[in-house]
């Protein structure tokens, strides 16, 4: 902006330093300086001859005003030099006045520019920054209740979404330092780019705050690289949905839930950074249910499935595994249909309960199948324990779950009911693998109470056929 | 005042609510024809009635209390749950 030559100060009356400034910028004006004062909310204010309305603050936002008085000298346009507050020196030094304001104290803090204040900042930011939408505006009639027109365009999962309008995209995208134009990929099954400023958006819908939208990113990355399938994985007829596990600082930056209840209801950053996933993939990629989403039945966690790891176990975090350390943020990507609860109050010995646990997996499926989906086994507190007492690392109880999960080939022969079931040539012949090499994930969750663990199977196309887990680091 | 929302889709539709597609043909389907209670909606609904019944087609005879307000949510769902397409007589 073109800035009168002189001497400029930006005040508001409701600022106490301000009004004791007032006969100070009298004298400046009667010692035959040219003064300009901009004031932000009492355009009666102060009593000098050149006072102008910036009530709008669009001189305030366009200066970067964060105190008030804020005192600047102008030369051909151009600010030379300012002073924050009162401070006699300096007023005195940017003036040229030798005696201003000897009767006033040497010092007194400003107050807050109105400019500053929050949700001020913003509408500022938005009516004379440069934010740029590339997305397309629709007008809504003023008689329409917008979350009802959200609902009647299609755009929301079936639960209410927030309103997706500009200055909730702007504050969105305040929680990253990434451009809104920048691509992340082709998001399935329209493969239609799918942009930052996309994703903000549908973070926006699914009630995310900006500091979550990090962490959205990085789910929609894993989500949109090749290897996770995700196209695949919208379209089966099987139960399946992405399930995001975050890793690292960011779990509690943000304040997301490993403990109780962490698969269910009640966590803000859970709820959301999972919803806003299904979101991108509902309305940037228009994979809906019944359409492109194939799915037979589908669960519960196709609204939204996303936890964080319990960090503070013996164990390696999923990340560490993954080569991260721990001073970085990630999400993991898996297929996931619902967890099947594992019960088992009575095993003292990490040998006892491997025995539970790979028994257990046996019905994952059906137990006639091997090598069907992999699996992510989320052990309780309290099974955990039995393990750490006993000094095992991740590794080795992955490995014993691994080769405990062993089904009879016997087992696997079609019934005489010829249901499902592998038509074996020799079907004594061996124990059979339940799951490929890796198939098995461990992970560390859960509420203190209860010596439970949980198995969550997947899509059954895995590997290059299909799904892989896809881990991204979360950046800011 | 009219709101703005951006739109959070990839862009590849109309960027305003499509309506429904409309059948191709009739056949086959229930025909609802609704009679708002303005005057004589009724003699027209019964001349196309009778059109619907000598070409073999269903239909279901619906009445709004009154035209001055919008059909009951319980008249709406009656509907919805009972024909495929609906005809109403808008004016006098």
């Amino acid at each position: 902006m073109q800035l009168p030559d002189g001497i400029v100060a930006v005040v508001k009356k409701d600022c106490p330093t301000c009004i004791l400034v007032e006969p100070v910028l009298q004298a400046i004006e009667k010692d035959g300086l040219v003064l300009t004062v901009y004031v932000q909310d009492e355009p009666t204010f102060p009593d000098v001859g050149k006072v102008v309305d910036d009530t709008e603050l669009e001189c305030s936002y366009n200066l970067e005003i964060e105190t008030v008085p804020t005192l600047i000298k102008v030369e051909n346009g151009t600010e030379q030099t300012r002073s924050i507050g009162w401070v006699r020196d300096e007023w005195q030094q940017l003036t040229g006045l030798g005696g201003l304001g000897n009767d006033l104290p040497e010092f007194r803090p400003g107050c807050g520019s109105i400019s500053v204040e929050p949700g001020v900042a913003d509408r500022l930011a938005l009516r004379y920054g440069d934010f740029d939408v590339a997305s397309r505006r629709i007008e809504v009639a003023g008689t329409e209740d917008e979350i009802e027109y959200c609902f009647d365009r299609g755009w929301s999962d079936g639960l209410p979404v927030v309103p997706p309008t500009e200055e909730r995209l702007y504050r969105m995208l305040q929680g990253t330092t990434r451009a809104p134009d920048e691509v992340l990929g082709e998001a399935p099954p329209d493969l239609a780019t799918c942009t930052i400023e996309k994703v903000a958006l549908n973070a926006v819908m699914a009630g995310c705050k900006p500091e979550y939208l990090p962490t959205v990113i990085a789910a929609v990355e894993a989500a949109l690289d090749p290897a996770f399938c995700m196209h695949g994985l919208l379209a089966t007829t099987w139960f399946s949905g992405p399930m995001a596990i975050v890793n690292g600082p960011a779990r509690k930056a943000i304040g997301m839930n490993w403990k109780g209840n962490l698969f269910g209801q009640g966590n803000r950053a859970n709820a959301t950074i999972g919803r806003a996933l299904q979101l991108v993939i509902r309305n940037v990629g228009g994979g809906r249910p019944q359409e492109a989403d194939q799915s037979a039945f589908g669960h519960a966690g196709k609204i939204t499935n996303c936890f964080a790891e319990d960090e503070d176990t013996p164990w390696q975090t999923l990340a560490e595994e993954r080569g991260f350390t721990d001073g970085q943020s990630t999400v993991t990507l898996f297929s996931a249909d619902g967890p099947q609860g594992v019960f088992d109050q009575i095993a003292r010995s990490p040998e006892d309960l491997v025995h539970t646990l790979a028994d257990s997996l046996a019905a994952v499926q059906n137990t006639k199948m091997v090598n069907g989906s992999d699996v992510v086994m989320v052990i309780g507190p309290e099974h955990g324990r039995v393990f750490d007492d006993a000094g095992w690392s991740k590794a080795r109880a992955t490995e014993a779950l691994q080769a405990a999960a062993l089904v009879e080939g016997v087992d696997l022969g079609m019934g005489t009911d010829k249901s499902t079931g592998q038509p074996l040539s020799d079907p004594k012949s061996s124990l059979k693998p339940k799951f490929r090499p890796g198939g098995l994930q461990l992970v560390r969750a859960g509420g203190d109470a209860g010596m439970f663990s949980a198995i969550i199977p997947g899509w059954l196309m895995k590997g290059t056929l299909g799904t892989d887990p896809v881990i991204k680091e979360i950046v800011t | 005042m009219n709101q703005i929302l951006l739109d959070p889709t990839g862009e590849l539709g109309a960027a305003h609510r499509e309506p429904l597609k409309k059948p191709e043909s009739l056949d086959g389907l229930t025909i609802g024809l609704l009679d708002i209670s303005k005057a004589r909606g009724d003699v027209y609904l019964d001349r196309l009635d009778e059109h619907f019944q000598e070409r073999g087609l269903t239909t279901k005879r619906y009445k709004k209390p009154t035209f001055t307000k919008p059909a009951p949510v319980e008249l709406l769902q009656e509907m919805a749950a009972e024909v495929d397409v609906v005809v109403e007589g808008l004016a006098d």
